[in-house]
């Protein structure tokens, strides 16, 4: 019944990943397929910045850099940033509050395969007839006039993975709430549960708005309703309402991750405990909450009136404190600490002036008068990007060398690792800073190309020098990926020899059981303290005794390939006739192994005691 | 405990919904389900109240043309009730007592059923006599969104409770079955919570203009 | 995992004693749904009349709808007993997020 590894086959690998409920396989197919989507929305971004390295480009038609800048978008928040987080959290939540899996291993899998058809759907539209081109926001006034299926696909595709990634969140809630282990209260978790904890209860309630907000969009696009149909008494408004209300939260569903792998870094790598704990906590939980009351900063010129204007602005600014409080306590982690200059603290090192930066814009375009001048301009351009890069895919790739050694066993190459951030670093500074400035001067964002001689000729030149750096970066740590994958030097429980949390104290990669005997927490930090106190691992709170696991499943998969391909037929219902039939099809697919999943009976298995202290004889593998 | 085990009246513990992991998972899962179920709708009744009555041209009916009373208080009472029985079924399902609760939840499910048939000939109705549909105006896909959610809401607990009786109705209730019971139940409260916002807000205040 | 209920050592009065909690339970369940028909019936009358304006009947029967909507949660969803702390704290968070946004949608979405 275990998968103790014996030499499999391709095929037998295949099957393995594609029916799997274990937290850490997938945890590497989010990695995998947010990493490859990652390079996907990085490709289309060289491409806008090719088309925009010169005046009067012809590189791309302006049709078609509507659809690269719209799929970018698309692309790098929904399949690229947030799997990759999901990948993180996966992998190393349940190790942090030492629990054997997460609550809802099946829902895990069926989460994954959702976001992955949702994925594919949206960019199998390059090959259908054209992408989506209204922008990654999708403004209805804009979105239900565009031709083609391209909006189509932008709706069913987010609808499908929007759905994955709630079900996700769902599961990580439970699983925080559950099944921790025996001490292992809520403030002993480390920073990074705890921000998987707020963003996860940020998706629970951010994503039905988008739900909504699709389901509306398809039901005017494709079945003749008349949401935003002004002509019909429908209004355009409604849609950036429930757009924004999901998206904004949807910033902190992805920045408060990243914070968290920050604080994780900061602490292991100054060896020292993270100052102001219990604020930091604090500081997470209120940004969390005021993070549902800005939503409407992003429409401060859309005519919402002064006295909303007033209110969502001030709101806006309110956030800045919380964050504030987290950048002084990263400081603060640093000071007195005897700082080790590895790979993820050279980023997280990067991170802070550049974060404060995206910040200090954030509260100059929250000020919703001098919005007027900033708005849809590379000003704001450059203020997202110095969050979201700067902040986000900072993390993201400090995370990877973090964690790497736990997620697959093996040291990704410091020197490399060092030179990737270099690149990246710099390559994000020129192609970025310079966009500021780009704004002020008046070049408009979305617009395909500019005039020579406006002044905007050598900005963005630089621009465009600092996206191939920012390339070259993203290519040496393909290679060290690969090197380090060939040459296969496995390392030990805690590789960076600082671990504090949980997820040090075990082999890395762990067992699939994770932990043999449940640990007991004694405190934050709780390795640590076992190893301050002169041992040499976790004490167990439990007996060694029988595992409960859950088992494979196909039906994840099948469920989700049943909404992908009633997506097609519900796109192609009106042109073709055929598409009826393969809607209820693809909906008779996913509610047929629903129904299945709910009256076959599947109790799971039991690893029993005797084979676990046989598997400690011989070294454990998973 | 394990969710397999043969039952008997006396092993039966109190709280049957939360006595093993794999149930208080479920159960506090769904409930977090609910949560964001609540802002689900909500966003459907912000719609809808953004664009009631909101047609293009005068010759279309406004919402104090369409409802009317007797309808829909018969819905209400129908789904009222049809809360209650299922109280009743997680009563007998705490007392161990399986043909009690399948009772219970058959009348629940007749209940509902009676709910699903008027909101289909109201539907019906709307369209044939007021020429009121999901096209006709915004005001019309804002209401038949709204209502139809909720009616595909009642639909799935419908066929969700269905199988679960069908599935179960042989083998009698352990520690493995009954959370599913509990968080059916659960849901169909829910759908009665929404129903009372949505008779409240969308019919009688829409009567009242 | 044992059975955490209140135990006495012998199981038969422990039943017995469930058994006396669980429909004098009931009985209040009956109670709240009569109060909750008798809520509904005030709503439809106050509507049925139309002897009030509706600056009156909006709120009174949005009121009622809260009251009757609170004894659903409470008694039937059963979020009065022990052990509903996290469902409490996640569902009136999402009432709250879903408020907001209906505020807004009534006050700022106007064209």
């Amino acid at each position: 019944m275990s998968t103790i590894a014996q030499k499999k086959g391709f095929g037998a690998t295949l099957w393995d990943f594609l029916t799997t409920v274990d937290h850490k396989k997938i945890a590497i197919l989010y990695l995998i397929a947010g990493g490859f989507f990652f390079v996907v929305g990085g490709l289309e971004a060289v491409f806008i910045r090719i088309q925009l390295a010169i005046p009067n480009n012809d590189f791309v038609s302006a049709g078609a850099f509507n659809e690269i800048i719209t799929m970018h978008g698309t692309t790098m928040i929904f399949l690229a940033a947030m799997p990759l987080l999901f990948a993180f959290m996966n992998a190393v939540m349940p190790l942090q509050i030492g629990a054997r899996d997460v609550a809802f291993p099946f829902i895990n899998a069926l989460g994954f395969w959702l976001f992955f058809f949702g994925g594919v759907f949206l960019n199998l539209s390059w090959f259908l007839g054209g992408a989506p081109d209204a922008g990654w926001t999708s403004y209805a006034s804009l979105a239900i006039h565009s031709k083609g299926h391209g909006v189509d696909f932008y709706v069913l595709g987010l609808q499908i993975s929007g759905i994955g990634t709630l079900i996700g969140g769902i599961n990580f809630l439970v699983t925080i709430i559950n099944m921790r282990a025996p001490g292992m209260t809520y403030m002993r978790m480390p920073l990074f549960t705890w921000s998987t904890f707020v963003a996860s209860a940020m998706i629970l309630f951010a994503f039905p708005p988008l739900t909504v907000g699709l389901t509306l969009m398809m039901f005017d696009r494709l079945f003749g309703a008349n949401f935003f149909e002004v002509a019909m008494g429908g209004n355009t408004i409604i849609w950036e309402h429930l757009f924004w209300i999901f998206g904004h939260p949807e910033v902190y569903i992805l920045i408060l991750p990243a914070f968290g792998i920050f604080s994780e870094i900061f602490s292991l790598f100054s060896r020292k405990r993270l100052f102001g704990y219990s604020s930091m906590v604090f500081a997470t939980v209120l940004i969390g909450f005021l993070g549902f009351m800005v939503w409407a900063h992003h429409m401060f010129t859309a005519g919402l009136g002064p006295v909303a204007n007033a209110i969502f602005a001030v709101a806006t600014m309110a956030i800045g404190v919380p964050t504030g409080i987290k950048i002084f306590n990263w400081l603060f982690t640093m000071w007195g600490g005897s700082v080790k200059f590895t790979t993820p603290m050279y980023y997280a090192f990067g991170f802070i002036p550049s974060f404060v930066m995206g910040g200090v814009t954030g509260v100059m375009v929250a000020t919703a008068a001098a919005d007027y001048q900033y708005h849809d301009t590379y000003f704001v351009v450059a203020h997202f990007h110095y969050v979201i890069v700067g902040g986000v895919v900072l993390a993201i790739l400090a995370a990877t060398h973090l964690w790497w050694p736990k997620m697959f066993g093996t040291m990704l190459n410091e020197t490399l690792g060092k030179i990737t951030f270099w690149f990246f670093f710099i390559g994000f500074h020129l192609t970025f800073f310079i966009q500021h400035f780009l704004g002020l001067w008046g070049m408009p964002r979305r617009v395909f190309t500019y005039l020579p001689g406006q002044g905007f000729d050598a900005a963005n030149a630089v621009s465009s020098v600092g996206a191939a750096f920012m390339s070259i970066g993203v290519l040496i740590m393909l290679y060290n990926i690969i090197m380090t994958s060939v040459k296969n030097v496995k390392v030990g429980n805690d590789p960076w020899g600082d671990g504090r949390s949980l997820e040090w104290a075990i082999p890395s990669p762990p067992p699939f059981y994770n932990f043999k005997q449940l640990p007991l927490v004694r405190g934050l930090d709780a390795y640590w303290l076992e190893k301050m106190a002169g041992k040499k691992g976790m004490t167990p709170a439990e007996p060694l005794g029988d595992i409960h696991m859950p088992n494979s499943s196909f039906i994840p998969f099948m469920i989700s390939l049943g909404l992908f391909i009633a997506a097609f037929g519900a796109m192609y219902h009106r042109d073709h006739s055929w598409g009826m039939a393969v809607l209820i099809l693809g909906l008779l697919v996913t509610f047929g192994s629903m129904f299945l999943r709910s009256v076959k009976d599947d109790h799971g298995f039991h690893i029993h005691k005797e084979d676990l202290v046989d598997e400690s004889d011989k070294g454990v593998k998973a | 405990m394990h969710a397999e085990e043969k039952m008997t009246y006396e092993k039966w513990p109190a709280a049957p919904e939360k006595a093993t992991l794999e149930a208080k998972n479920k159960f506090l899962g769904f409930w977090l389900f609910l949560g964001g179920e609540t802002v689900l709708f909500a966003s459907l009744f912000a719609t809808y109240l953004a664009l009631k009555d909101k047609v293009p041209d005068t010759s279309q009916h406004l919402a104090k043309d369409l409802f009317e009373l007797p309808l829909t208080f018969v819905a209400t009472m129908l789904l009222l009730t049809s809360s209650l029985t299922s109280v009743y079924a997680m009563y007998h399902m705490k007392n161990f007592a399986f043909k009690k609760m399948m009772l219970w939840l058959g009348l629940t499910v007749l209940l509902g059923a009676g709910f699903l048939g008027l909101e289909v000939y109201e539907f019906n109705h709307y369209v044939h006599v007021y020429k009121h549909t999901f096209t006709s105006s915004a005001f019309g896909s804002a209401f038949y969104t709204l209502v139809g959610f909720h009616g595909a809401h009642v639909a799935f607990g419908l066929s969700w409770i269905l199988s679960l009786m069908i599935r179960n109705s042989k083998r009698g209730l352990n520690l493995y079955n009954a959370p599913k019971f509990y968080v059916a139940s659960l849901y169909w409260h829910f759908i009665d919570v929404v129903w009372v916002f949505i008779f409240t807000v969308v019919y009688l205040m829409g009567m009242v203009g | 995992m044992t059975n955490q209920q209140l135990n006495s050592g012998n199981p038969s009065v422990d039943i017995e004693y469930r058994r006396r909690k669980n429909a004098e339970e009931m009985r209040y369940q009956v109670i709240s749904f009569s109060l909750m028909i008798f809520l509904t019936l005030v709503a439809f009358a106050s509507v049925a009349m139309k002897d009030f304006t509706a600056w009156f009947t909006m709120p009174f029967i949005l009121l009622l709808a809260v009251v009757q909507v609170i004894f659903q949660l409470f008694y039937f969803m059963h979020m009065s007993h022990k052990g509903h702390e996290a469902p409490t704290l996640f569902l009136f968070s999402g009432l709250f997020v879903g408020l907001t946004g209906i505020l807004a949608f009534l006050t700022i979405v106007w064209w």
